[in-house]
């Protein structure tokens, strides 16, 4: 239910017209849009504000169902372009939806400097360790071993902690989830638009389509169970019974803090600027 | 104009005379990345925009300086970023983004030497292709190229109108050596200045298609926040701005991104024609080595050799109407040019029978000089 007391229904922020959507059945991306609109009604945002930028793959393709203003950009460069906008427009509330490709690999230089910079946008990354759209290639985010249509013999490569990255290169917000915890997810999201600087939320998604079949990780529903025994939520932290394991990938609000948001001080710096110089 | 800032004039180096146009413009935003020879016009954005509201921001790489000004663009504001060559080749992925969703900006090219790095502070005419074809498949710009300081002033603001009003991204091409050459200038009061805006649409109608143009082949702009709600993107899209690949509906797309340049063209199309009339022989030239074109011809006719010269100062579209109507009877072209002969591939289109196309190509990282353009023109007067 939103503060308007209303009940929340994703239809409200779709363009039905353009059904029936591209997701493969079982895909996660749809249940992570479903959480960003449903932490987005919670937060009573108008559909006229809203601006969603998105690259290129499957994550990119999401922004043009949402009935907002909505740009599907050049790949990996989601974060620039949103950059530019919510500068220009402080006034609109700028999301980005990318991919583990577009963001980590072509798009990695922009992720690691809007996290210093620290504007206020929220950028969901739906990681689904793989390029599904060209196929499924290897993406820096898949597990070792995995196959892939260029890791024939498996990955031998290591692994992106996307999260670890954004909270050392600054980042205000930074929280993952999974998708079978809808509720928890679309709680990420929300304390991410709430934010008050540059907030990452990596969404553990699936594509059983391609990266599931060839890996013979079964149903989507078998997916996500695996997934969800592979992650330590962060209510657990103090549960002694349930003794963290060094595998185990930790999802919740991982990391918060106060620093001064972008805009914010460009702004305040530049009015402090005019009054020493007269000019306000 | 009692209301108008008095016209001023001073002395200024060609990248800081682009800054000022561009704010004189209505440039509201900046972004950019250092590169040797452009860096000063980021420099100068930097001090002038915070003075008028605006925002300068320097980005991590110039892939991102291109992305932030798209944003900022369909974010409303007026928009340019600068660079060098290898600025320029990275810039080109969404310059041709700009070209296909048809988001005004305008980019700065202050050519240098060489492939690669190259020649950094050398100067060079030699991304003439690059900036009509540097961005991939078949997409519409326009590119400008000063030949002097003060010309810097006017033409970026006139890049930014056309920009505006054709909804194309236009591209300053000039050198290094005008980039920082000093001349005066005097800039315009804010009243004697022609400023040219984007087509804005009125009231959000749930029919609105964002990409359906008139007659005059240029949708109409919306701004996010104005209720619109519409869909911008990169994919060839159908007149609601969702990606299509119906034939008909591609075709369709493709024409008029296209067309509308060449509908335009009375707008876009600018040259200047020196002593062409009675001359027996033509100079082609642009930017820096028009201006020792310019000598050489005064030289060539004090030496009984009838050369005039035509200049194209917008140099794409190419102003073919006007160059073929002056090159008519002459009996030999020579296009000087710090290439190894880019220009020279398309005055041979439409080089009239009979008339010798000569070239003469400097690609050593100096400017080319009045005497090599008028030795030339001896050569290409005795040979004829
Ligand atoms: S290819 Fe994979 S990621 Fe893309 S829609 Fe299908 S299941 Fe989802």
């Amino acid at each position: 239910m939103n503060e308007a007391g209303k009940q929340f229904n994703i239809r409200d922020y779709l363009r039905e017209y353009l059904f029936p959507h591209f997701l493969c059945p079982g895909c996660g991306h749809g249940i992570a849009l479903r959480a960003l609109l449903w932490a987005i009604d919670e937060l009573d945002i108008d559909k006229d504000r809203l601006a969603f930028v998105s690259g290129i793959g499957c994550s990119g393709r999401l922004g043009a169902y949402i009935d907002a203003n909505t740009f599907h950009v050049t790949h990996g460069r989601p974060l620039a372009f949103a950059t530019g906008l919510k500068l220009a427009r402080p006034d609109l509330e700028v999301i980005v939806i990318t991919g583990d490709g577009d963001c980590l690999a072509i798009g990695g230089n922009h992720l690691i400097h809007a996290c210093r910079r620290n504007l206020n946008i929220t950028c969901m990354m739906l990681n689904n360790e793989v390029y599904g759209m060209t196929g499924g290639q290897v993406s820096p985010t898949t597990s070792s071993e995995r196959y892939t249509t260029t890791t024939p013999y498996g990955n031998h490569e290591p692994v992106f902690d996307a999260c670890a990255l954004a909270e050392a290169a600054g980042a205000g917000m930074v929280g993952r989830e999974i998708t079978l915890q809808t509720p928890g997810l679309k709680d990420v999201l929300r304390q991410g638009l709430a934010h008050e600087g540059f907030s990452f939320i990596e969404v553990m998604s699936d594509c059983t389509e391609v990266f599931g079949r060839k890996n013979d990780l079964g149903s989507s529903a078998e997916m996500v169970l695996t997934q969800k025994a592979s992650v330590r939520p962060d209510f657990l932290e103090d549960a002694v019974d349930q003794p963290f394991r060094p595998h185990q990938i930790k999802t919740g609000v991982l990391a918060k803090n106060d620093r001064p948001e972008y805009a914010e001080s460009w702004r305040r710096h530049i009015e402090a600027m005019k009054r020493e110089r007269g000019h306000a | 104009m009692p209301d108008s800032a008095p016209t001023k004039t001073v002395n200024l180096p060609g990248n800081h005379a682009c800054a000022l146009g561009a704010i004189a413009a209505g440039c509201r935003f900046y972004a950019g990345y250092p590169i040797t020879p452009s860096s000063e016009v980021a420099e100068r954005m930097s001090v002038e925009l915070p003075r008028v509201d605006g925002v300068f921001i320097q980005m991590e790489d110039e892939v991102a300086s291109m992305g932030a000004i798209l944003g900022a663009s369909m974010g409303g504001m007026k928009v340019m970023t600068a660079t060098s060559g290898p600025g320029f080749s990275l810039k080109q992925e969404n310059i041709g983004y700009a070209a296909g969703a048809e988001i005004p900006c305008v980019i700065v090219n202050v050519m240098r030497g060489g492939p690669s790095t190259g020649l950094p502070t050398r100067p060079a005419q030699a991304d003439v292709m690059q900036a009509r074809w540097g961005t991939h498949g078949d997409h519409p710009i326009v590119v400008i190229t000063p030949d002097s300081v003060p010309e810097i002033y006017a033409q970026t603001i006139r890049a930014f109108n056309l920009s505006e009003q054709l909804r194309v991204p236009v591209v300053m091409l000039y050198d290094e050596a005008l980039g920082h050459l000093i001349e005066q200038v005097s800039l315009s009061g804010s009243g004697d200045i022609e400023i040219a805006n984007r087509k804005w649409a009125a009231d959000p109608k749930p029919e609105f298609q964002p990409y359906a143009s008139g007659d005059d082949l240029i949708p109409e702009m919306v701004r996010p926040g104005d209720g619109f709600r519409t869909h911008t993107t990169g994919l060839t899209h159908a007149e609601n701005g969702f990606p299509t690949q119906d034939p008909e509906l591609v075709d369709q797309y493709m024409r008029r991104i296209l067309d509308k340049l060449e509908i335009h063209n009375a707008l876009i199309e600018s040259f200047e024609a020196i002593d062409t009339e009675d001359a027996d022989y033509l100079v082609v030239a642009f930017g820096i080595t028009a201006r020792a074109a310019r000598r050489a011809i005064k030289q060539a006719r004090e030496q009984g050799v009838r050369v005039g010269m035509f200049r194209p100062i917008t140099l794409w579209p190419f102003p073919v109407a006007a160059f073929e109507s002056i090159v008519g009877g002459k009996h030999g072209v020579l296009i000087a040019e710090m290439n190894a002969g880019q220009l020279i591939t398309e005055i041979e289109r439409y080089r009239p029978a009979g008339c010798r196309v000569d070239g003469l190509n400097r690609i050593d990282g100096e400017t080319i000089t009045p005497r090599q353009i008028l030795n030339s023109l001896r050569e290409l007067a005795d040979n004829e």
